[in-house]
């Protein structure tokens, strides 16, 4: 009788951990689903507003070349950082740092040349009045203030994922269910200065 | 698990910390929720009443949201920037249309210029592309400002973007319109003297029973409607401007979503 009862007492405590582990991987797990697939979200956004800017280029590329002095060197360079920076594309699933940061350096010097190209147009007023291309420039602009925008939230989500996978007990069912850490955008560097032209 | 009590505790510090700091530098909307959240006195306040009463109508009539944000500093963030983060942080538009306009005032001051942005919701990026926006900026608001017609300025500014997104007329043709700006600008002007001329005119016949305020608002309104009929080909904005002046209403922003679009420019 007191064997049964221990053995019963036995089982109750198994099932009652069992229980409470079931129910904290399940929350656990769901949770670190439900946050990875944000940030992957976020990052078709964030690829979306590159997309977006690189659509531009084509047609800035020929407002531009109509000015016939304009100097081809600036726009040689805005058209071939376009192209490196098209060919990079960052699967979400296995986001890498090293594949982030070499998606992040191409859309960099794409992000520099178009300044450059900015700050040479400075010199062609007539362009500058062009209202096709003053409707380019405000698209541009709007470019990269979606860019910065969409960046921010991706680097917000992903220390969201990020904190919740590393803090106990969740960072052991991360470990064992290969949930990875993912990798942010870094502040880029010099891309607070303003590209210098040589006049 | 000793050891993580306190790293826990000093992440949550760092999260609180870190939110209240971000809080403080960008204001809160004014309360009670208002559409004309004018945190200076760019405004005199029978502007700020008229343009609050037309947005709050057509918020009503829409459910699109068009703030209006007049600041003294940006706390160094880029007009753009600040006026998404803004947009974002008051929910400007409806949740899940995301249909929210904020237009974003720096007033100009002794060592800086002025900043305008016009910051379009999600929602509303498709009918109000950035060109558009910036179209609105340098020919309707920047030369109004740079007059000191700062009420004109705003006025026209969401005459225009209520008739484009409530679908009156469609951006391509605000354009078209607007295509060789010099021209398309007389019959505005032309409107505006002869609004100025009948205020005057009106003004001085009724002399003595009217206070310089009571006449200030029938100019304003005058104007407005004139400036946008002018404009919308015959699409009227008279139920905006008449009637009675009681506002419905407002509960603020409804939780709409800004990605960055639209765009700005200085005076």
């Amino acid at each position: 009788m007191v064997k049964k009862r221990k053995s019963l007492i036995t089982i109750a405590i198994i099932l009652v951990i069992g229980l409470f582990l079931y129910s904290s991987i399940k929350g656990s797990y769901n949770g670190m689903v439900t946050k990875s697939e944000a940030v992957d979200t976020q990052w078709a956004n964030v690829e979306n507003v590159f997309q977006r800017r690189a659509d531009l280029i084509p047609n800035l590329v020929n407002t531009v070349k109509g000015y016939a002095d304009f100097e081809k060197e600036t726009l040689t360079q805005v058209i071939e950082a376009r192209s490196k920076a098209t060919g990079i594309n960052i699967n979400a699933d296995n986001m890498t740092p090293e594949a982030l940061s070499q998606f992040q350096n191409a859309q960099g010097q794409l992000g520099s040349a178009l300044s450059k190209l900015m700050v040479v147009v400075e010199r062609y007023p007539e362009l500058k009045a062009n209202q096709n291309f003053m409707d380019l420039q405000a698209q541009l602009e709007g470019s990269e203030n979606r860019i910065a925008t969409e960046r921010r939230r991706f680097n917000e989500l992903a220390k969201e994922y990020n904190t919740f996978i590393r803090l106990f007990p969740k960072n052991i069912w991360a470990n064992i269910f290969g949930f990875d850490k993912k990798p942010y955008f870094e502040a880029q560097e010099g891309a607070d200065q303003a590209p210098k032209v040589e006049f | 698990m000793k050891k993580i009590i306190p790293g826990l505790v000093i992440l949550l510090t760092l999260f609180a910390t870190l939110s209240v700091r971000a809080q403080n530098e960008l204001p809160d909307p004014m309360s009670p929720p208002r559409l004309v959240n004018d945190f200076t006195s760019f405004l005199s306040q029978n502007e700020t009443l008229n343009l609050e009463e037309k947005l709050r109508r057509f918020n009503q009539q829409t459910s699109t949201q068009i703030y209006i944000a007049i600041v003294e500093d940006l706390a160094g963030y880029a007009p753009g920037d600040y006026a998404t983060r803004l947009g974002q942080k008051w929910k400007v538009g409806q949740s899940g249309k995301d249909n929210g306009i904020l237009i974003l005032v720096k007033t100009k001051t002794s060592s800086s210029k002025g900043e305008v942005f016009i910051s379009v919701g999600y929602g509303l990026e498709g009918v109000v592309p950035d060109a558009v926006a910036n179209r609105i900026v340098d020919n309707e608001v920047i030369p109004a400002f740079k007059q000191g017609l700062n009420h004109q300025g705003l006025s026209q500014a969401t005459d225009i973007l209520m008739s484009i997104t409530a679908g009156e007329f469609t951006a391509d043709e605000y354009v078209e319109k607007t295509q060789g700006s010099a021209r398309s600008r007389s019959p505005i002007v032309l409107f505006f003297l002869i609004a100025v001329f009948f205020s005057f005119f009106g003004g001085r016949s009724r002399m003595g029973r009217h206070s310089s305020v009571g006449r200030s608002l029938p100019f304003w309104m005058l104007l407005g409607m004139m400036g946008s009929g002018g404009r919308s080909h015959g699409g009227s904005f008279g139920n905006f401007s008449s009637g009675s002046g009681g506002f419905g209403g407002f509960g603020g922003g409804g939780g709409g979503s800004f990605g960055g679009g639209g765009a700005g420019g200085s005076w």
